[in-house]
């Protein structure tokens, strides 16, 4: 084989003194090919390009770039080196259009008539399609990880890393990128994918490295394996990947969702005249393009959202008797037993406090319910000790800032604080996203404990294939307004995804 | 309501105007890469009352002292006093990452503490409270256009009636405005402001830029300060911190503008409009209002026009977060530090 692109030697990351990111981790990338870097949530891989990319740099071990040792200091040690990273979170300039964003940084002889002329060079050259007048604030995710890609090849990058490309990306739109990264391949590109998406690994890449825990569980390619041994290697044992979906007999219809519309300050109606029913003792999936009103649909019911004229949201408990909920705040909707647990792209913005411990964290439902002007904290601690026993929380003590944990342990304390209040609709939105798959797996479980409990439960997500296994019917919505309900046993995904990106015709 | 007074009033407003429109662009620059900078009256003080002790200095141990010598003495002590200022406010917020609000209201307290100190020392040389007066160099500043400030027309009168610094303050703006959003350092400084991590990625020297963009937004808030106590108060000293409310409205002057320096060459003369509202508007007008309102005297009236540029930023602050376009919003990483490997 040819002189590797880039080699890492014995690299090692660690956080403070608890976290290891990294520990003694070799790796080769070649140019002409595609790498998949594959791991669970935590296991590194994003710490490990970020050496490479200079964000971060290495404790310990070495980097050579076509077989030289070299120091990358700063992202603009990696730029001068011809490494370029797609981050997960787009590190793009909002107000700035397309072509600011791709100058910003560069010297002054990349005047702005030659970048025009050399991005739409690139643009041809590998089939992106991007408008560098466009401000970012009004480009799709699509648009922007174009941009992003085009920045970085703009900017002379041999060797590109991206991470997660895929995660907010509809099927059409991933089929285009991976043209575009084979096209870049022939080009004799070095190209690293991190992903946690197995389907994907095996259709786009020549070569799998598996990270677990920090360290490299091993390479291989893709001809010798498959997604069962890629697996194994993730997550170093063998796992059912069967999501179990009992039917419950009993079913009570909890909503009666009638005609709910939203309008946005830009006067867009991002909720369009939603009509459907909801019963305890099934999971509802809600399908749809990232931004399709999936967020505003939730919180219209849960009244953080004003609803427009007409909605209507039903809601019939057997505890606390039938109620319109339109109209009500939050704190009333709470009161009458509805609980969502609503995850949005930042774990920590609207679920839990960051800065607070476990327990402040399952206080901050309940404090009103306390008498006198003093916190009582015995209670919220047993039920903290609880959700931390039951569902294996790691933390290193009840009241350690929960923003210091992983994206899967604040899953789990705010999936389980909702729980503990024994809701009767539970609302779950993007519940899985980011999560590794035995955590993800553990959330399954719980939703559908929730279920056979009798909970009427919704699941909003992105993984059609979880969707389709776990569901009882699947709500698609399409820029905001229903675009079919079908039955979760029956449906295939190409319905689904067909109506996710087809919006029906008005009869 | 004479022609003279509506003169006299747009002169006085212009005059006021200048002095915060130094202070806006000065923030301006400082905010577009980051820096919520808190410090503008005291970074003022600091600039002004560097400028007062080099004159009196010089004025009172030179015994036939020279305008432009001066008037540049008073310059150079101006600006590096107020760059030192940035610097220090640079260290503590980019490099130690304190709070950036704790660290400008701060840096007020600093300024106006640093001012009165030297103000009252200056006051015991020269012999108690008002006599200082720095003539010489007053006047420099003073100095107006030859020429068409000649003139006695109202028109002339308004625009030429001032000191060279007036029309440097507008340059400066157009100067600013340019520059941000026309060359390529200014599309770097925007960018660090809205979004560090983006700006390093892209390699650009995200402290450098931090640091570069708060001493020069303090050194041209320093001759805000300068031109107050050279043109303003014309060469003397009061150590009442009269000037830290000129600092609070330069603040948020920059809201007004929306972050737009060309925009502050309107909006200073505006806000000076106001500032001085409660001496021009008319008594008949004044006593009709307090009538209406029942107030017994009409110098209750006047109280209550001096809220008015206050009242019009608030006003304006509403009506500012209720705009939609994203380009008249706060640089989106406003008043935060960055660290590159947080997690």
């Amino acid at each position: 084989m040819a002189e590797a692109a880039v080699s890492m030697r014995h690299i090692s990351k660690s956080f403070g003194k608890k976290v290891i990111a990294n520990k003694n981790v070799d790796l080769d990338i070649y140019h002409g090919e595609i790498l998949s870097l594959l791991g669970e949530n935590g296991s590194g891989k994003t710490t490990l390009m970020n050496m490479l990319s200079g964000v971060y740099y290495p404790d310990d071990g070495e980097i050579l770039i076509d077989g030289k040792h070299v120091t990358i200091a700063s992202p603009k040690d990696a730029h001068d080196l011809g490494i370029g990273m797609i981050h997960q979170h787009f590190k793009l300039i909002d107000v700035f259009t397309a072509l600011e964003n791709i100058l910003i940084g560069l010297p002054k002889e990349n005047t702005e008539k030659n970048a025009r002329a050399q991005v739409k060079e690139i643009c041809d050259k590998y089939g992106f399609e991007l408008d560098p007048d466009k401000k970012v604030y009004d480009m799709n995710v699509s648009e922007k990880e174009t941009l992003e890609i085009v920045k970085t090849l703009y900017r002379g990058a041999e060797v590109l890393i991206l991470d997660e490309p895929t995660a907010v990306l509809t099927p059409q739109e991933i089929r285009k990128l991976f043209t575009i990264l084979r096209n870049m391949r022939e080009d004799g590109k070095a190209i690293v994918i991190i992903t946690h998406k197995l389907n994907e690994v095996m259709e786009i890449s020549d070569r799998i490295s598996v990270l677990r825990k920090g360290e490299n569980a091993g390479t291989v390619l893709k001809t010798e394996t498959n997604e069962q041994q890629l697996t194994e290697m993730m997550v170093g044992e063998k796992i059912t990947l069967n999501i179990t979906r009992d039917f419950v007999e009993d079913k009570t219809k909890r909503l009666e969702v009638k005609h709910l519309s939203v309008t946005d300050i830009e006067n867009k109606k991002v909720v369009d005249d939603i009509t459907f029913d909801l019963y305890s003792g099934e999971i509802l999936g809600i399908a749809g393009i990232s931004g399709s009103g999936q967020k505003e649909l939730l919180e219209a019911i849960m009244g953080l959202q004003k609803c427009d004229e007409g909605s209507s949201v039903i809601y019939n408990s057997t505890a606390h008797g039938v109620h319109e909920l339109v109209g009500l705040s939050t704190k009333e909707i709470i009161a009458h037993g509805l609980h969502l647990a609503f995850v949005p792209e930042d774990r920590l913005g609207m679920g839990l406090v960051g800065n607070m411990g476990m327990t402040d964290n399952v206080m901050l439902k309940r404090y009103r319910k306390g008498q006198g002007p003093f916190l009582h904290r015995k209670q919220p601690e047993q039920t903290a000790q609880k959700i931390k026993d039951e569902l294996e929380v790691l933390t290193p003590d009840l009241d350690y800032p929960v923003r210091r944990l992983s994206g899967g342990n604040v899953q789990k304390i705010l999936v389980g604080r909702e729980i503990n209040n024994k809701p009767t609709v539970l609302m779950t939105a993007y519940a899985v996203r980011g999560l590794d798959i035995n955590t993800s797996y553990a959330i399954y479980n719980l939703l559908n404990e929730q279920k056979k409990k009798g909970v009427a439960v919704i699941y909003v997500g992105e993984d059609l294939d979880v969707l389709l296994a776990l569901s009882d019917r699947i709500m698609v919505l399409c820029s905001g307004k229903m675009n079919g309900m079908l039955d979760g046993r029956t449906a295939t995904k190409e319905e689904v995804g067909y109506l996710m990106t087809h919006l029906k015709e008005e009869a | 309501m004479t022609v003279a007074q509506i003169v006299s009033w747009l002169v006085s407003a212009i005059s006021f105007g200048t002095v915060i429109m130094y202070g806006c662009i000065g923030e301006t620059i400082d905010q577009k890469a980051g820096g919520l900078n808190l410090g503008v009256p005291g970074v003022m003080q600091i600039g002004g009352i560097a400028a007062l002790v080099s004159a009196f200095l010089y004025e009172y141990n030179v015994s036939s002292p020279n305008p432009f010598v001066a008037l540049l003495l008073c310059l150079v002590s101006t600006l590096i006093a107020s760059a030192l200022a940035g610097l220090l406010y640079s260290f503590l917020t980019v490099t130690l990452k304190v709070n950036q609000n704790v660290t400008g209201l701060t840096l007020t307290i600093f300024g106006t503490g640093i001012a009165n100190f030297f103000g009252g020392n200056m006051m015991k040389l020269s012999g108690g409270v008002g006599t200082i007066f720095v003539a010489t160099t007053s006047n420099a500043f003073r100095a107006k256009l030859p020429i068409l400030s000649n003139s006695h027309a109202p028109i002339s009168m308004i625009l030429f009636s001032h000191g060279w610094m007036v029309y440097l303050a507008l340059i400066l703006a157009f100067v600013a405005q340019y520059f941000l959003n026309h060359t390529r350092t200014g599309l770097n400084l925007r960018s660090v402001g809205e979004n560090p991590a983006t700006a390093d990625a892209a390699g650009i020297n995200v402290t450098r830029y931090k640091y570069l963009a708060s001493i020069v937004g303090c050194m041209i808030c320093g001759l805000g300060g300068l031109f107050y106590v050279m043109d303003y108060i014309k060469g003397t000293w009061a150590n009442d911190s009269a000037i830290e409310a000129l600092g609070w409205l330069a603040v948020s002057l920059v809201i007004f503008t929306s972050w737009k320096p060309k925009n502050a060459t309107w909006g200073a003369y505006l806000f000076g409009l106001f500032y001085w509202a409660y001496v021009y508007i008319p008594a008949d007008i004044s006593r009709y209002l307090a009538n209406k309102m029942n107030l017994q005297k009409i110098t209750y009236m006047q109280n209550l026009y001096k809220m008015l540029p206050y009242i019009l930023t608030i006003i304006v602050l509403c009506f500012v977060s209720h705009r939609k376009r994203r380009e008249n919003q706060a640089p989106a990483s406003l008043g935060q530090s960055y660290f590159r490997e947080e997690r």
